[in-house]
């Protein structure tokens, strides 16, 4: 019943979201897209790190290669704007390949560290390309934004949707892919490798495909991002902590491993940011012990916690035993 | 001449790297643990060098003895108090507590010291230098960083090989499920392993602040030049470690003689070519 309750409530708030432009300000639909597309990056996170244990600190790289690639393909390339979205998030998970190739080479929290030395290594080639601007980073130009379209409330509706749509792509594919026979494989990976192993999931496969995928879905996001600022820089690029740190800390504060997990860590934290935003250092100062404290607490997180505790579960992917 | 000169200084700047990247060699060694926040703590021990001899105008002998005593202090109590909590099969918890602190650590130093650059004044000890035959120089600041690099790497390898606690903390790298059986307490051990690693920490953060500018925001790039020099030596091997240190010392120089923005990404060049050619680094003595 209260599954019921709570997956209404769900349904209620993406009908919500599908009509913001109807009751949302030009303000609340900027914080909208950027919860959004936030809510997208830690599904990403999660698939990754939840489910098949490889916990990357370089997600900053995808997010930066995405935004690069986009501004490349529009303003190098002339692409339209809408076919430069999927080509840079193709290109992206193509680039994931060789480089998964020389991170996999790495365990564990070596692993974590080696991916952030690969984001640094792209963050500073980018800061190499002359026709991007270099170290100062490069604007998109009025063209290319005005070609969505031609008012600026309607280019906003436009980049609203696109959000929108990221989010419900990664969630409902986070969802799919869960449900699914390949999902099954990844739950086992996610509570004992070699168990799994054991039972025939080729392990080493499902991790570097998944790799790959949050790779291309990372970088679309990170289009977006640098769409809707048109402005990209290497540094906020490829930032570790814009595109990382908070990332993680959404997904674990809200519960990793679940669906419900990194929604919940999202609108927690960006609850948190307007209350406290203003008080700066000290807001991240707390963001971090916060994130400590859930690891001291119950690492399960929140809705870990809560799905334990009162079995609940919005999006439920687990399966039960027949009667 | 120019190259000569630019991979000696490389050689030189290894043992700053070597000195970064002991600490963390150290603890992997015996917890299997990487702490995210390593850089940062090196720039704590800058500042707090920094606000020792500058600010409180304290002798230099009593403020590096003030400095690796906290910091040894610090680090014996951290890892007692809450890392020691979260260590574990799962991999997620220490990291994630790490990032988290290395996160407070910068956002304390900015609140505390702005987010300026600075530099520990150390008058004519940074100015002065030794010629060598062909128009060769080293500084005299270097060259000491260095020999502090080969005497902390030594020192180490004396406590690991050649003492009690040192055979305390290899039986507890090789297996920490066993030593509580024979009597060791993990926590313990666990604890005087990061209070050794903080003391390296605090001689690395001295160095640093002699050495170059540093801000708020220095350590993660510390931490990864670490890191690199860990992996490039192999695991385990901590002369390993100093070469590992020298090499990417040397990439960065040869990579500033091509350009500015190349010296960085040299030095993760190299390391990521190593990689790929020896993925268990050149020397390795333990599995990962």
């Amino acid at each position: 019943m209260a599954n019921r309750i709570l997956q209404a409530l769900l349904a209620l708030t993406i009908l919500a979201l599908a009509l913001a432009p109807l009751w949302a300000g030009r303000a609340d639909l900027r914080l909208l897209m950027e919860v959004l597309a936030y809510l997208a990056l830690a599904q990403m996170w999660n698939l990754l790190a939840g489910y098949t244990g490889l916990i990357s600190v370089g997600q900053q790289a995808w997010v930066g290669l995405g935004g690069y690639l986009f501004f490349a393909l529009t303003i190098l390339g002339g692409v339209p704007v809408f076919a430069a979205f999927p080509l840079a998030a193709l290109l992206t998970a193509v680039l994931a390949v060789p480089t998964g190739w020389v991170a996999f080479r790495l365990q564990g929290a070596y692993f974590a560290i080696g991916t952030w030395v690969i984001a640094e290594v792209y963050r500073l080639v980018a800061a190499q390309v002359g026709a991007l601007g270099g170290g100062s980073g490069i604007s998109l130009p009025v063209a290319v934004a005005k070609s969505i379209a031609e008012t600026r409330m309607g280019r906003e509706y436009v980049m609203y949707y696109i959000a929108f749509a990221l989010a419900v792509i990664a969630v409902a594919g986070v969802w799919l892919i869960l449900r699914s026979r390949w999902g099954l494989a990844l739950t086992a990976i996610r509570d004992s490798e070699v168990a799994a192993e054991s039972v025939g999931v080729n392990t080493m496969r499902s991790k570097f495909l998944i790799y790959v995928i949050t790779a291309g879905l990372t970088g679309l996001t990170g289009a977006f991002l640098f769409f809707q600022k048109l402005r990209i820089t290497p540094d906020a690029a490829f930032s570790v902590n814009d595109w990382t740190a908070f990332v993680i800390f959404i997904v674990v504060i809200g519960g990793i491993g679940t669906i419900e997990g990194p929604i919940i860590g999202t609108i927690l934290f960006f609850a948190l940011r307007e209350v406290a935003a203003d008080w700066g250092t000290w807001y991240l100062m707390g963001l971090g012990a916060l994130a400590i404290a859930v690891m001291l607490i119950d690492k399960r997180g929140l809705w870990g916690a809560i799905h334990a505790r009162w079995g609940l579960s919005i999006l439920p992917v687990s399966r039960n035993l027949p009667d | 001449m120019i190259w000569v000169n630019a991979i000696l200084q490389g050689v030189l700047l290894g043992g700053l790297y070597a000195l970064f990247a002991a600490g963390l060699s150290l603890m992997f060694g015996v917890m299997r643990f990487v702490n995210i926040a390593h850089g940062d703590f090196i720039v704590v021990g800058a500042y707090a060098i920094l606000t020792a001899i500058v600010t409180m105008g304290l002798p230099p002998v009593l403020g590096v003895a003030a400095v690796l005593v906290l910091m040894a202090v610090a680090g014996f109590a951290g890892q007692y108090v809450v890392l020691n909590r979260v260590l574990g099969k799962d991999i997620l918890p220490p990291i994630l507590v790490t990032f988290g602190m290395s996160i407070i650590l910068q956002n304390a130093l900015l609140e505390i010291y702005s987010a300026d650059s600075r530099k520990l004044p150390t008058g004519t000890f940074e100015t002065s230098s030794i010629d060598l035959a062909g128009g060769l120089a080293v500084g005299v600041l270097p060259l000491c960083m260095f020999l502090t690099a080969l005497a902390v790497i030594g020192g180490l390898q004396f406590v690991f090989y050649r003492t009690a606690l040192g055979r305390m903390l290899r039986a507890t790298s090789d297996d920490p499920e066993i030593v509580p059986l024979m009597g060791g307490n993990n926590n313990r051990i666990f604890a005087i392993a990061t209070a050794m690693a903080s003391l390296v920490v605090g001689i690395a953060g001295i160095w640093l602040a002699m050495k170059t500018q540093f801000d708020p925001a220095a350590g993660p790039a510390r931490l990864l030049f670490a890191f690199e020099a860990v992996i490039i030596g192999g695991l385990g091997n901590l002369w390993g470690t100093l070469a590992g240190g020298i090499i990417l010392g040397v990439a960065q120089t040869l990579g500033a003689q091509i350009g500015g923005g190349f010296q960085i990404l040299a030095g993760h060049l190299v390391f990521l070519l190593i990689l790929i050619v020896r993925p268990k680094g050149l020397f390795p003595r333990m599995k990962g």
